[in-house]
């Protein structure tokens, strides 16, 4: 008995050896694009047999997590400062680009017919205006009878990149929110209720008349939710789709954007959705094992190459092909194993 | 040496008898492991927490400012919507609980005895996150067109309902928080109430009704008197269930740090705050503040269950 039990014992070690010796890479971070990430990997696995674990455990688990080198990258939504990314001795890269969008309740109001800027998103966020028909929200939408409801705030209760997004751009837009409440992942909340995670958000939008609130695109778009058009800042009113996030996107000037530090919140262009942003992977700089390094640029690489239509279907928003160049260069530049030369090698 | 001695040095020992030190030992460790786990939590929630508490010191208790940006926190929201859930969720299922118990005990028909009673653990086995996800999906809508709308539009203008009812008609709120926690803490108290209306010697119970006394003079006068002290046991037990969930509660609350002000009003406990935010807290200071509440929570549940003890404990003394 003893000697058989010891001989599985031997058995499954030897499959965990031979497990681990097939670069397994391991990722934490981001619920945002985790379901793209899942896709990725799975297509992946099936052409190359290498496995990529992502645990979607929020973005501020992912830095954490990075920081601690208990995997081999982190993923956020919120891009980490040059100088905080150089004190952790870290790089980033964005990966796909997404949208938040406003999403309202208001009986015989169809999506897409009330027009909003950011400035009165942030009054409204801040409870400062209280009824839907305001002067001010009727201001922007002559001809549209907006019902005479207490307006409901919704925000999200726990912390995430999507309200980092929306905080940090009704800072940009509303003075008294940027002095008073600021742009974070999470923030005190002036007013409002708050659901757990986009989909606690969207319940309690459905659920509540005369509520607004903010998801990410995706929940938007499969709940058939009632959007709002955004300003923009060429001052045209766009539609929440994958091709104003593209616009928006390809706006962005990342060369000018050094660590790949760059929100694309406002971003000029007629077509560009004002609540743009990227997601990113974080890596340390010093790889204590190069193949490591190499297998997690291979299969971001690989991602690059291949996974534009996969992210697609999922609603995101790839990178234009310039920044893709711009990141395999900063890969070579910066990613470094153990004898100081790129892990990176450009196929 | 006596003849006796000898008889017993001379027969050999029980093969086993050797590994009956280790048996003790291991069941120690398992014991002291246990304790030392315990210990650990509290000593490291205090660690954790310190740097918050000594930051802010009366003020992590009294303020109700919880800012992540700046960096300052205040818990008086949660701590007080932590009391405030469990002590409403306590009210509304000891009388259903007691009346599941009294049922069972003294009026149920043998045959269902059984199945009530497998209902009741059943309601036990539910998953939290099931409750929470019935509370958001379908308690809240239904609770705030059946009740809040009515109650709301009833409401005189400047009247005490009004004030007790004010907030969004949406189900987010304390009170259907609370009515969810009760409603999952239930088996909980009805099972032990049942247990210990069941300790109550039959010859008691059967000389009352002897006397010609009616079920709810034997219930009032015999069996809640004999059970008195345990029963308040029990119902701690069942608060400290309420204390301490978390998912169910975070779907349904609202999520806010201010203090409720009515009962329709959302608000946050300990631990919904906790699983929002513990993720993505990002700075040390917003951890900290965070484990200070955990801290706070092992406080408030240490203390029921150790007046719930105390009593349960009594009990048996007498």
């Amino acid at each position: 008995m003893l000697k058989r039990l010891t001989a599985v014992a031997c058995a499954a070690l030897a499959l965990g050896a031979a497990g681990a010796a097939k670069a397994d890479i391991s990722g934490a971070g981001a619920t945002f694009p985790a379901p793209v990430y899942a896709k990725w990997a799975e297509t992946y696995k099936a052409q190359t047999h290498s496995q990529l674990n992502y645990q979607a455990i929020g973005s501020g688990g992912g830095i954490k997590q990075i920081e601690a080198k208990t995997v081999d990258f982190g993923a956020s939504d919120k891009p980490l400062k040059p100088d905080v990314l150089a004190a952790n001795g870290l790089m980033q890269f964005p990966t796909v680009v997404g949208g938040v969008v406003p999403i309202m309740n208001l009986p015989g109001i169809k999506p897409g017919q009330i027009h909003m800027t950011g400035a009165v998103l942030g009054s409204i966020y801040l409870g400062e205006i209280k009824k839907w028909n305001d002067p001010q929200i009727a201001a922007l939408n002559r001809g549209v009878p907006l019902p005479n409801l207490p307006i409901t705030v919704v925000h999200r209760s726990d912390g995430s990149g999507t309200s980092f997004l929306f905080t940090t751009y009704l800072s940009m837009k509303n003075p008294t929110w940027s002095s008073k409440v600021g742009g974070n992942d999470s923030v005190q909340w002036p007013t409002g209720l708050g659901g757990k995670g986009n989909d606690g958000v969207a319940a309690f939008v459905k659920q509540t008349l005369g509520s607004i609130g903010y998801v990410e695109y995706a929940y938007a778009k499969q709940n058939h939710m009632t959007y709002a058009l955004m300003q923009n800042k060429q001052g045209a009113f766009v539609s929440p789709d994958a091709n104003n996030f593209a616009a928006a996107a390809g706006h962005g000037d990342w060369s000018k954007a050094p660590g790949f530090y760059l929100l694309l919140l406002d971003q000029p262009g007629a077509a560009s959705w004002p609540i743009t942003g990227a997601t990113f992977i974080l890596m340390h700089t010093q790889q204590a094992n190069a193949d490591t390094g190499a297998s997690v640029l291979k299969f971001f690489d690989w991602a690059y190459k291949n996974g534009d239509a996969a992210a697609a279907s999922l609603d995101y928003v790839t990178l234009p092909a310039p920044v893709k160049a711009m990141v395999r260069k900063a890969w070579v530049a910066q990613v470094k194993g153990p004898n100081g030369q790129p892990v990176y090698v450009s196929h | 040496m006596s003849v006796t001695d000898l008889a017993i040095t001379d027969r050999p020992r029980p093969k086993g008898a050797a590994f009956d030190p280790v048996f003790k030992w291991v069941c120690a460790a398992a014991a002291t492991t246990l304790l030392a786990a315990l210990t650990g939590i509290v000593v490291l929630l205090a660690i954790g927490g310190w740097p918050a508490l000594s930051k802010f010191g009366l003020s992590f208790f009294t303020s109700t400012d919880w800012n992540p940006v700046t960096d300052v926190f205040g818990g008086e929201g949660p701590i007080v919507g932590t009391l405030v859930t469990s002590f409403m969720a306590l009210l509304f299922s000891l009388p259903i609980a007691f009346g599941v118990a009294v049922f069972l005990v003294e009026f149920c028909p043998r045959i269902l005895r059984r199945p009530i009673g497998v209902a009741v653990e059943l309601l036990a086995g539910v998953p939290s996150i099931v409750y929470g996800m019935w509370g958001l999906f379908v308690f809240a809508p239904f609770f705030a067109t059946y009740v809040e709308v009515p109650a709301m539009s009833a409401a005189q203008p400047g009247s005490l309902l009004e004030m007790l009812t004010q907030g969004v008609p949406n189900g987010a709120n304390i009170l259907t928080a609370s009515i969810v926690l009760a409603i999952m803490i239930l088996p909980y108290m009805a099972a032990v109430l049942r247990e210990l209306f069941l300790t109550v010697p039959v010859q008691l119970r059967e000389s009352g009704y002897g006397m010609g006394s009616t079920t709810l003079e034997v219930v009032t006068s015999i069996t809640l008197p004999y059970v008195r002290r345990s029963a308040v046991g029990a119902v701690m037990l069942g608060l400290g269930r309420a204390l301490g969930e978390t998912m169910a509660v975070t779907f349904i609350i609202g999520n806010s740090h201010t203090l409720p002000k009515s009962f329709f009003d959302s608000g946050s406990t300990i631990a919904s705050t906790i699983a929002n935010e513990f993720n993505e807290a990002t700075t040390p200071m917003y951890t900290s503040a965070l484990i200070a509440l955990g801290f706070v929570l092992f406080l408030i549940s240490f203390v029921v269950l150790a007046i719930a003890r105390a009593l349960l404990g009594s009990e048996k003394a007498v």
